[in-house]
C-alpha cells in the first residue's frame, strides 16, 4: 500500500514501529506536491530543506523515546494566515509581501510539540474571504477531483492537499464554514471545534468572534487526535477557554446507542441540490444502525443567518484589516504624495476585489446612524440564532444538516455573482454564530463524481458527540477512502 | 453684557502599572525607539490582547475614590482610525459600558467650596510617538509607548473658571497619587488634559458653541489657554459678530495662542465597536469590596488625624498634605522621634520655601527624612543654633548630604564652651567700655549691641543662651 494512503494515525503507529521512517514520510508527501502542486496549487510555500532537516529531529526524538504521541512524525501543512516565525505567512494576499512574522502561533507551538513536521503553507481565499480559493493573491486553488472546479474555501489548499495525498493532515481555519465547505468538496474530514477550544494566537483575524481553527484529515480519527493535540487554554488569548477535554481520540468507540439526532427540515427545503440532499439523508440511515435515534427538527432561523453573519463578519474584518496601511510591513505602495495617498494607494493594490468589498461592507454597517441599524440589530439576531440551537440541543445530542447546496462549482461560476457564494454559505455560517462545533464528513459522490459533505452540529463543547457520530458512519461506509482520480499516480 | 465661561475637561492619566495593558512589555518611560515593545503591543497579524488585571485594579479605585459607581460587568470597545503611531489602526478603549461614570470632586477655590461632577471613567491604551527628523525629512514610528495603560476621566462641564480647573486638578493629582496608581508627570505626559470650553452670557440657560483645546503641558498653560479661549470666544461673538466654530484647537505655549486643528466638519467617525478579543470582565461584590477596604488613607483623613493627633493647625496640616511626597516625608521624618510640631515648623519654614526656590515638586527632592531629623536633632540639643540649623539645611539639601559631617567640616558645631564664652565676653567689655557705660547708665538698648559683638567674636557658632547669661552676669557684676 501507498503509505500516501494511510491515514493520519496509521502513519503514526508505523513510525512508532519503524516500519516507515520519517524522512521517508517527509520525501514521499514532497515529492507528492512536487507532482500535484503545479496542477492544484494548493501549497503557496513549500518548505521542502526545512522539513527534511525537521523530519530528522523528530526521528531522533522517536528514537530516544522523547515523542510517543500519536502523530509524532507525521507530516501535515498550515494555512498561510497562521503565524510561523521566519516563514512567509500571506494570507494569499499581495498586501502582506513577504511578511515573516516574528513569532510562532499557539498552533504552530502545539503541532511542534506533537512532533509535525511541516511540509509548507497552504493557498486559501484572500483573508480567508470567499468560499471558493480563487481570490488568492498567489492565484485559484483546484479541486482534486476535477481540476476545472473549485475546491471549495477559504480552507480550500487545505483540502485540496489532503485530498490529493500530499500530506496526511492540514489546519485550517474556520469563520463561516472555511473548514467545512472546502472539506465537504474535497472528500475529506473537516472540523470547527467549539468557539475558544483552540487558542486564536497567531491566527490572522477575519472576523475575531467567529474565527476558530481546525483540522482537515482523511477521517474522523485522525480529527479526533489532531484536536486533543492543538486544543487548549492559552494565556494569549483571553477568549480560549478553560475546559476538561479528556481524549477525543480515547472516547470514540462506533456506539452510538441511545444517541438522538435531529435533522432540521428547513435545511432541505429549496434551494438545495436533490442529489446532495439525498446522500446527506441516506447518512441517517447508517447512524440508526448504530443505535442512533434520528427525526425530523426544526429550526426556524435559516433566512436571518447569511445576512447576521456578513454583517458581523465584515463590522470586524473593516477593524481587523485596517492596519495593513504600508506603514509597518508588507506592502507598501510607491510614489505617495502623502500619508493619505500611501494609505489609499498602498490598501487599493494591495487588496483584492472581495477583501475591498468585505471592508467596505463592514465600515458601512458600523459608522454612525447605521450602526444601530445594522450592526446592533445584528448582535440581537446572532443572539436569537443562538437561542434557536439551544433549544435544539435541549432535545437533541447533535443535528445532521449539508455543508453546502451543491458540490463543488466549476472555476469562475462564483466570483462573477458574489451574493449567489453568500447566499450557499446558508448552512454553516450560523455554527460559527453560535460558537458550536461542527464537522464536515463524506458522504458518497454525486452524479458528476464530486464529493458531497454532511455536515454534523454539536453543542458547545460537544466535539466528543460529533467525532463518535462520525467515526462510527466511517466504519460502516468507505466513502472517506476515496481517492481523487487526477491524484492517481501522482506519487510514482 | 456679562460673560461666563463653561469648561469641561477631559483627563488621560497613565497608570503606574509596571507592565503594559494588553502583554507584558515594560511600562518605563523612556528606552532607546522600539525596544520597549513586542508583538501583541506592535499590533502584528495575528496577536491578540489579554488584560492586564492590574490595570482594571487601579481603575476601580480611582472610581472609589472619585466617588464614581463602579460597572460591575464592563467591556472594551474598538475606536478605528488609522496614524501611524497606532499600529493596529485602532484603539482599544471603553465607550459603551465605562468601568466608572457618576463621580464627584469636592474642590475648594479661596472660601468657596463646590463638587465637579464626573461624567465618566473609562481605560484605554495609549499610542505610541511619531518623530520627525528634520535633518532627513523623515518621519519615524516609536512604539514604546504604545499599550501604556491610560484612564481618561471625563467631567460634566461644570467648572466656571480657571481657577476652579486647577484646583480640580491639583485634587485629582493628590488623589493619583495617593492612591499610588499614577506619577502624575506632566512633563513626561503622564498627566494630560484636553480643555472643552464654550461662553454664554452670565444667567443664559443654553451652553455657547464649544471648542476643544490639545497639547497643554503645565499647569500654567492650562490656565493661561483657558483665559485666552474664553476671551477669543467672547471677542468674536461681540466684536466680530461671528458664531463660535466647533473645532479642535491646539494650544501653542511658545505662543501664547490656540491654534485651529480641525473643524467639527472634518471630525472622524471612529466606528466603535465591542472588542471581541476581550471578553466582558465581571466584577464579583467580593472583590469590589476588597479593592474598596484596600483603599489607602487619602488627604482630607490625614489632614483630620494631623490636627486630632499632632495638634496642628488647620492651615499647616492641609498644605503637608497636599501632596502624598510631603505627607509621607512629614510622617517618616516623626516616626523618627521626633515632636510633630517641631518637623511641621521646620518643613513649613525651611523645606517649602526651598523647594518653592528651586521650583521643585515635592516627590523630586533627593533630602530624606533621616537628613532633616539629624538637623532638627543636632538644634534640639544645641550643637547648633537654628540659624547655622537652616543654613546647613540648605547646604545638604541638594544632594542629601550628610548634615554631622558637613557641620564637621565647615567648623559650624555651636561653642558650648563656657570658660571661652567668658573670655571672649570679657575682651568684647572691654573693648566696648563706652557702650558698658551707656548701658548701666539705664540705656537698656544697648545690651543687643554687646549680645552682636559677643556672636560675632565668636563666629556665630556660640549658644546664644550661655553667651546671653555670661554677659547678663558680667555686667551685672563687673
Amino acid at each position: 500500500m501507498d503509505i500516501l494512503d494511510l491515514s493520519a494515525l496509521a502513519l503514526g503507529r508505523a513510525i512508532q514501529k519503524r516500519e516507515v521512517s520519517v524522512e521517508e514520510a517527509t520525501r514521499a508527501a514532497l515529492d507528492a506536491i512536487e507532482e500535484a502542486n503545479g496542477q492544484n496549487n494548493a501549497f503557496i510555500t513549500v518548505l521542502p530543506d526545512e522539513a527534511l532537516a525537521r523530519a530528522a529531529a523528530v526521528q531522533r526524538q522517536i528514537d530516544d523515546g522523547t515523542l510517543t504521541g500519536p502523530l509524532a512524525g507525521v507530516p501535515l501543512a498550515i494555512k498561510d494566515n497562521i503565524c510561523t516565525k521566519g516563514v512567509k505567512t500571506s494570507c494569499a494576499s499581495r498586501i502582506l509581501g513577504d511578511f515573516k512574522p516574528p513569532y510562532d502561533a499557539t498552533l504552530t507551538e502545539k503541532i511542534t510539540a506533537a512532533g509535525g513536521v511541516v511540509l509548507g503553507k497552504l493557498n486559501m481565499d484572500e483573508f480567508a474571504m470567499g468560499s471558493t480559493s480563487e481570490t488568492s493573491y498567489y492565484g485559484p486553488t483546484r479541486n482534486p477531483w476535477d481540476l476545472g472546479r473549485v475546491p471549495g474555501g477559504s480552507s480550500g489548499g487545505a483540502a485540496a492537499a489532503v485530498a490529493a495525498r500530499e500530506c496526511w493532515y492540514a489546519i485550517g481555519s474556520d469563520t463561516g464554514g472555511s473548514i467545512r465547505q472546502p472539506a465537504s468538496y474535497c472528500g475529506v474530514t473537516g472540523v470547527k471545534p467549539t468557539y475558544g477550544t483552540v487558542s486564536r494566537y497567531g491566527l490572522i483575524a477575519y472576523a475575531s468572534s467567529l474565527d476558530q481553527i481546525g483540522p482537515l484529515a482523511r477521517t474522523a480519527e485522525d480529527c479526533a487526535a489532531i484536536l486533543d493535540a492543538i486544543q487548549g487554554r492559552d494565556a494569549r488569548d483571553g477568549t480560549s477557554l478553560e475546559r476538561d477535554y479528556g481524549g477525543l481520540l480515547a472516547s470514540l468507540d462506533g456506539n452510538l446507542d441511545g444517541m438522538r439526532i435531529g435533522i432540521p427540515a428547513e435545511c432541505f427545503a429549496d434551494g438545495l441540490d436533490a442529489e446532495v440532499s439525498r446522500r446527506v439523508l441516506a447518512v441517517a440511515d447508517v447512524l440508526r444502525g448504530r443505535g442512533a435515534v434520528v427525526e425530523e427538527c426544526t429550526l426556524p432561523i435559516m433566512e436571518y443567518v447569511v445576512p447576521t453573519y456578513y454583517i458581523i463578519a465584515c463590522a470586524e474584518a473593516s477593524s481587523n484589516l485596517s492596519r495593513f496601511d504600508g506603514v509597518k510591513y508588507g506592502w507598501r505602495a510607491e510614489g505617495y504624495r502623502d500619508l493619505t495617498d500611501l494609505y489609499n494607494r498602498t490598501r487599493t493594490e494591495g487588496f483584492g476585489d472581495e477583501v475591498k468589498r468585505r471592508i467596505l461592507l463592514g465600515t458601512f454597517v458600523l459608522s454612525t446612524g447605521y450602526y444601530d441599524a445594522y450592526y446592533r440589530k445584528a448582535l440581537q439576531v446572532k443572539a436569537v440564532i443562538q437561542q434557536a440551537f439551544d433549544r435544539a440541543f435541549a432535545r437533541y445530542d447533535l443535528l445532521l444538516m449539508p455543508v453546502a447546496p451543491t458540490t463543488a462549482p466549476r472555476l469562475g461560476e462564483s466570483l462573477s455573482d458574489p451574493l449567489q457564494m453568500y447566499l450557499s454559505d446558508i448552512y454553516t455560517v450560523s455554527v460559527n454564530l453560535a460558537g458550536l462545533p461542527g464537522l464536515s464528513m463524506p458522504c458518497g459522490p454525486d452524479g458528476k463524481g464530486m464529493p458531497v459533505g454532511a455536515q454534523l452540529v454539536g453543542p458547545a463543547l460537544g466535539e466528543g458527540k460529533v467525532l463518535r457520530a462520525a467515526h462510527a458512519f466511517q466504519l460502516d461506509t468507505d466513502y472517506h477512502t476515496l481517492r481523487p482520480q487526477a491524484a492517481e499516480g501522482g506519487a510514482h | 453684557m456679562d460673560w461666563e465661561m463653561v469648561i469641561g475637561l477631559e483627563t488621560h492619566v497613565e497608570l503606574a502599572t509596571r507592565t503594559k495593558i494588553f502583554c507584558s512589555c515594560t511600562t518605563e518611560f523612556g528606552g532607546a525607539p522600539n525596544t520597549h515593545c513586542c508583538p501583541v503591543c506592535t499590533g502584528m497579524p495575528g496577536t491578540l490582547p489579554v488584560l492586564n488585571r492590574k490595570v482594571l485594579e487601579y481603575a476601580v479605585k480611582t472610581c472609589l475614590a472619585l466617588n464614581c459607581e463602579v460597572t460591575r460587568y464592563h467591556k472594551f470597545d474598538r475606536k478605528n482610525y488609522f496614524y501611524p503611531d497606532l499600529p493596529k489602526a485602532y484603539q482599544i478603549s471603553q465607550l459603551y459600558l465605562p468601568i466608572g461614570r457618576n463621580g464627584k470632586v469636592p474642590i475648594r477655590v479661596g472660601q468657596e467650596e463646590k463638587v465637579i461632577r464626573i461624567h465618566e471613567l473609562h481605560m484605554e491604551e495609549d499610542a505610541g510617538k511619531l518623530v520627525h527628523d528634520n535633518w532627513i525629512d523623515q518621519t519615524r514610528a516609536d512604539y514604546n509607548r504604545c499599550g501604556v495603560p491610560l484612564i481618561e476621566i471625563v467631567t460634566e462641564p461644570d467648572f466656571r473658571s480657571a481657577d476652579e480647573v486647577i484646583a480640580y486638578l491639583e485634587k485629582l493629582r493628590s488623589t493619583l497619587e495617593y492612591l499610588g496608581v499614577s506619577d502624575c508627570k506632566m512633563q513626561e505626559g503622564s498627566l494630560r488634559c484636553d480643555v472643552n470650553l464654550s461662553v454664554r452670557p452670565v444667567g443664559a440657560a443654553e451652553l455657547g458653541t464649544r471648542t476643544e483645546m490639545k497639547n497643554l503641558n503645565s499647569f500654567k498653560a492650562i490656565a493661561r489657554a483657558i483665559r485666552y479661549e474664553a476671551r477669543r470666544q467672547q471677542e468674536r461673538i461681540e466684536m466680530d459678530h461671528k458664531p463660535v466654530i466647533q473645532e479642535t484647537r491646539r494650544w501653542d505655549e511658545n505662543k501664547d495662542a490656540s491654534f485651529s486643528m480641525r473643524s467639527k466638519e472634518n471630525a472622524q467617525d471612529y466606528r466603535y465597536f465591542p472588542e471581541p478579543d476581550i471578553p466582558p470582565v465581571e466584577l464579583d461584590g467580593a472583590e469590589l469590596e476588597r479593592m474598596r477596604a484596600s483603599l489607602p488613607e487619602m488627604a482630607e483623613a490625614r489632614r483630620a488625624r494631623y490636627e486630632r493627633d499632632f495638634g496642628l493647625p488647620e492651615y499647616d496640616a492641609g498644605l503637608l498634605t497636599g501632596t502624598k511626597a510631603l505627607a509621607d516625608f512629614f510622617e517618616e521624618t516623626v516616626a523618627l522621634g521626633l515632636a510633630p510640631k517641631e518637623v511641621s515648623n521646620w518643613m513649613m519654614d525651611v523645606l517649602l520655601r526651598t523647594l518653592k526656590e528651586k521650583g521643585l515638586e515635592p516627590k523630586e527632592m533627593l533630602l530624606t527624612p533621616e537628613t532633616l531629623g539629624t538637623i532638627i536633632r543636632m538644634v534640639q540639643e544645641g550643637r547648633l543654633n537654628r540659624t547655622t540649623g537652616v543654613k546647613v539645611f540648605q547646604a545638604v539639601f541638594d544632594e542629601n548630604a550628610d548634615p554631622a559631617a558637613y557641620v564637621k567640616a565647615h567648623g559650624l558645631e555651636q561653642i558650648r564652651d563656657t570658660g571661652l564664652v567668658e573670655t571672649t565676653v570679657r575682651e568684647v567689655l572691654a573693648r566696648c567700655a563706652a557702650q558698658v557705660e551707656e548701658y548701666r547708665s539705664g540705656k537698656e538698648k544697648v545690651y543687643g549691641f554687646l549680645v552682636g559683638q559677643c556672636m560675632r567674636a565668636l563666629k556665630g557658632k556660640a549658644d546664644p543662651q550661655i553667651v546671653n547669661q555670661t554677659l547678663r552676669e558680667m555686667l551685672k557684676n563687673g
